[in-house]
């Protein structure tokens, strides 16, 4: 018995049987014993938390201050930074420059025709690349033009065009921060977690408070989910940079100052561009919650459209924001490749062809807006809708399909989701905090099962046990379904590249596509509930699954699968044997990105009418309870936090093991 | 110019509010459903006559009252007293928010099935039909019991307990957003499949599809506080749900700083039909909001002129 414990599996399997016992009694003990603190946390001991967390944040906005000014006025003051640049980007896309209000305004100067604005981003395309580039990023703009989303997309570009600087500047200055001194590095990291951990709904209340109502506290929130993976990253590349590059610098004479500039921050730069990538697609990806709060735009165009079913426009809208995705991380990825090129000779039209091409096409668009209308701004006659048809096509499925869904729905409810539940909402509080605890010691060491104990414990003492379990119950069957799709779609991926592309990009566009968009006509199909929820959890946490395991099989080292071949592997045998062990690092990073999106999605799904940690926040939300709000978000980020340590640590220890 | 035809507006409205209180823009909120839309955009552009200078803030329903106490936003619109009663008395209570009366449209909540339902369970919309025919509203996860799909938890509106009150076979199912309500109602008129849910009016929904509310005894406040009354001696919300009006709420310091526009916006009025027919317009037939509007204020002059008269 006892070395069956010692041994791995022995452990685990005795671990699960012990767990899968107390869940399915766990009623039954209550019942015989007449004790209800089994299967609930004692109303009595639960603490209080939401009230002192609200009355801190009245505190803080009410009262608290330095000498000369309070802490509001402080936050106030940085929107106001914010707000004139982002006001000045809204003039120059879209609204033109004007004195005054309303009936009084007289107009300075119009915006940039959108002609001018198309050409300019084409140019940029072409200046960070080459004319296949241009093309692309030129199309993306007319997509806009034409589909009639231009208004909504400029001004979802001004924000996006003070986010990420906001957002890369700021992290790659918090990085530098970390990278020198240790502290900053420990103190940081627990708040990234959960800068990044912490569903965004959470904290909405508290900043609307402190910024003020519309689009800057929008930019804030945005700011606060984009910036962590570019310190992260910035950490992460200043590292890798090679000490005998610091050497040659120290060597030169170089302060501490030129070596960070000077020598690190270039060598890394290629590193850092990844960083820049993410901070774009986070900040994409916020455009929706971002709209909730006043920010308008393209988020506000699907919600809108969703809200009153027209399902056709709510596509359109949400692709915008996928062509306005594809465009941005398409040139900045090219940016980061671009290599110098010797400056030019000549006088500045022949010296830059580019930039004075820009300034003439402004210019001249300008001057003929005046006399065209349609030179200033699309004429709305021309733009084309696709609306009937995605409408005339979701009526179809449901109409001739929703049968066969539904008798597929029954079975995946009967045999996968409903046990699953039961299982999760089955378990004692006491005994999953033990549990958890256990599995943390047994993974890596002590410290982490400690602090899972503890985290659960906070979930379990602040009355939201339930709710929690609903929340690993939905998320893991999520991540289950979406390893089981998505690792062989990623495996396809890298053995044949041409299809490999066509998946990849499908991801791409699943991830950037705002998820109401397919959460309504899911709903249709699926009625609410479950497993509408699932569906809509997996399509948004498939793309990781894919990417990692495509990216880990391509990594395998070419000399490892030639050694299979030598000793005669199959290419099933080289899959099974060779490429998959080696790449189990990747798989599991995978996995733990694939989690991290599902509890991040769980939010959203609570609008379909789940009834776990998401829907608790959402709850706070409506109710502008900031205290309780905070709470339940912590508790999301702390499952999340757990699920991501111990995944980690799997994946080193398999790493280590493979001597990689 | 612009001066020129703000004058004739002026002259043509019989007595304008002329004095401008504060040049500074007054905000008004705007949400994401048509009829707010509308509501708002209305009294926006009825202010913008009246000389005042107008600013849309696109805001969340709930969250907006954290704008409203600190003044960064002005006015909104539409307060339900169905769903937002209790931010809304919240927020009057720290004295930084004022009501500024009803909107003349009442908000109506209820049970509502599509008509061709009635041949499936005769007796309709009498409540009572319901106890015999529970099976016909019933889908694989909730059989036998019927399904009844209800608004957001954070609606409120006691449906749980008023199916064990009136001893009704269903099983209530939340929807998260009115988004995934209509869903759900459009998918299945679509197969003509059986459906009951929580319909409100006013919204395009009652224009767009056949069907009715179901009759359940009448509301009283009694009912809802005092077990003894309604049919079930032993349990409370034996009985339909109360209709409300939709409230106007403003900053407080509103009307210190633009009087005659807070007294516009207390004259506001407007019946839920004249609204319905406008949700129609933008909703069903395609108009912008701005023309539905335009397109009232041209044919209803003297009514709103009325509202910005000193």
């Amino acid at each position: 018995m006892l070395r069956l414990i010692k041994s791995g599996s022995g452990f685990w399997v005795l671990l699960f049987a012990a767990t899968w016992g107390l869940s399915a009694s766990s009623f039954a003990i209550y019942k015989a014993l007449d004790a209800r603190w089994i299967i609930r946390f004692p109303k009595k001991w639960e603490l209080q938390l939401d009230g002192v967390i609200s009355d801190f944040l009245t505190w803080l906005v009410e009262s608290a201050g330095f000498h000369f000014f309070s802490f509001k006025d402080l936050t106030r003051g940085i929107a106001a930074v914010i707000e004139a640049p982002y006001q000045f980007f809204r003039n120059l896309l879209i609204e033109g420059f004007s004195t005054g209000f309303g009936e009084t305004a007289t107009q300075l100067s119009p915006s940039l025709s959108w002609i001018a604005i198309v050409v300019c981003v084409t140019l940029v395309g072409r200046f960070a690349r080459d004319w296949k580039l241009a093309a692309l990023v030129g199309v993306c703009f007319l997509y806009l033009a034409i589909f009639g989303r231009w208004q909504s997309a400029m001004i979802t570009l001004s924000s996006i065009l003070i986010a990420v600087p906001i957002g890369v500047v700021g992290g790659l200055f918090l990085g530098i921060a970390a990278y020198r001194f240790q502290w900053v590095n420990l103190a940081l990291r627990p708040i990234l977690d959960l800068m990044q951990t912490v569903p965004v709904f959470a904290y909405l209340v508290p900043i609307l408070i402190l910024f003020g109502f519309g689009p800057v506290a929008a930019l804030v929130a945005t700011v606060i989910y984009a910036m962590p993976p570019m310190v992260r990253v910035t950490i992460m590349a200043l590292q890798a940079v090679p000490s005998e590059l610091q050497e040659a610098g120290r060597m030169a004479g170089c302060t501490r100052r030129q070596i960070m500039w000077k020598v690190l921050v270039p060598a890394a730069t290629p590193t850092l561009m990844v960083g820049v990538n993410q901070v774009i697609m986070l900040s994409l990806n916020m455009v929706i919650i971002a709209s909730m709060i006043g920010a308008g735009g393209l988020g506000f165009d699907v919600l809108a459209s969703l809200r009153r079913l027209d399902i056709g426009a709510g596509i359109e809208a949400g692709l915008a924001i996928v062509v306005m995705a594809i465009a941005l991380d398409r040139a900045s990825q090219a940016f980061s490749e671009r290599k110098y090129q010797a400056a030019r000779r000549g006088n500045f039209l022949q010296s830059h062809p580019l930039s004075s091409t820009m300034f003439i096409v402004s210019g001249l668009t300008l001057i003929l807006g005046f006399f065209v209308p349609a030179v200033q701004s699309y004429p709305e006659s021309l733009t084309i809708t696709t609306g009937p048809f995605w409408a005339a096509a979701v009526k179809w499925v449901n109409i001739n399909f929703f049968d066969t869904f539904e008798a597929i729905k029954v079975v995946i409810l009967q045999w996968l989701l409903l046990p699953v539940k039961r299982f999760f909402t089955g378990i004692p509080w006491a005994w999953g905090i033990l549990t958890m605890g256990l599995i943390g010691w047994r993974v890596d060491g002590w410290k982490l099962g400690v602090m899972a104990a503890l985290m659960m414990a906070f979930i379990a003492a602040n009355g939201l046990w339930a709710k929690a379990m609903v929340t690993i119950y939905l998320c893991s069957v999520s991540v289950f379904i979406a390893t089981v799709i998505g690792i062989p779609l990623g495996i396809w991926a890298a053995e044949k590249p041409r299809a490999g592309k066509i998946i990849l990009g499908l991801m791409d566009t699943l991830q950037t596509l705002p998820s109401f968009v397919y959460l309504i006509p899911v709903i249709m199909l699926f009625r609410v509930g479950d497993f509408s929820a699932m569906i809509a959890v997996v399509l948004y946490a498939l793309a990781p699954a894919v990417r990692y395991a495509a990216h880990g099989l391509r990594e395998v080292p070419e000399q490892m699968v030639e050694a299979g071949l030598m000793s005669g592997c199959t290419p099933g045998q080289i899959l099974r044997r060779v490429k998959l062990p080696l790449a189990t690092p990747h798989l599991l990073l995978g996995l733990n990105q694939t989690t991290m999106l599902a509890l991040s999605m769980l939010v959203i799904t609570a609008l379909v009418g789940t009834r776990d940690l998401g829907q608790e926040v959402y709850i706070a939300l409506t109710k502008a309870n900031a205290g309780s709000g905070i709470i339940a978000g912590l508790s999301v980020a702390f499952i999340a936090i757990i699920s991501d340590r111990i995944v980690n640590a799997l994946a080193d220890k398999q790493r280590k093991r493979l001597d990689l | 110019m612009k001066y020129r035809s703000v004058a004739a507006a002026a002259l043509m409205v019989a007595t304008p509010a002329l004095a401008q209180e504060s040049n500074d823009p007054i905000k008004l909120t705007l949400h994401d459903w048509s009829g707010q839309l509308i509501t708002t955009t209305l009294m926006g552009e009825v202010l913008k006559e009246a000389g005042y200078n107008i600013e849309y803030v696109q805001a969340d329903y709930i969250a907006q009252f954290a704008g409203l106490k600190t003044g960064d936003l002005h006015v909104a619109m539409e307060i339900w007293e169905t769903t937002g009663r209790e931010a809304m008395d919240e927020a009057i209570g720290t004295g930084n928010v004022v009501s500024l009366g009803e909107t003349g449209m009442d908000a109506i909540e209820e049970w509502w099935y599509p008509a061709y339902m009635e041949e499936r369970c005769p007796g309709l919309p009498n409540w009572e039909a319901l106890k015999e025919c529970a099976e016909a509203f019933s889908t694989p996860e909730t059989a036998p019991l019927g399904r009844y799909l209800g608004g957001p938890v954070t609606w409120g509106g006691f449906d749980d307990e008023r199916v064990e009150a009136l001893e009704l076979d269903f099983e209530v199912i939340h929807a998260g957003t009115d988004a995934a309500l209509f869903a759900e109602l459009e998918a299945a008129y679509q197969r003509t499949d059986p459906i009951l849910l929580w319909i409100y009016s006013p919204h395009w929904a009652p224009a767009k599809y056949d069907g009715s509310f179901v009759e359940f005894p009448a509301y009283s406040a009694e009912c809802y506080t005092d077990p003894s009354v309604g049919l079930n001696p032993d349990a409370a919300y034996d009985c339909g749900k109360p209709t409300g009006p939709i409230w106007k709420v403003s900053w407080a310091g509103l009307a210190d700083k633009w009087p005659n526009a807070a007294t516009a916006i207390k004259n506001f009025s407007i019946s839920n039909d004249a609204m319905g027919a406008m949700v129609t317009d933008v909703d069903l037939n395609g108009q912008t909001v701005e023309a539905t509007v335009a397109a009232w204020m041209a044919a209803n002059t003297s009514t709103w002129s009325a509202w910005i008269a000193k």
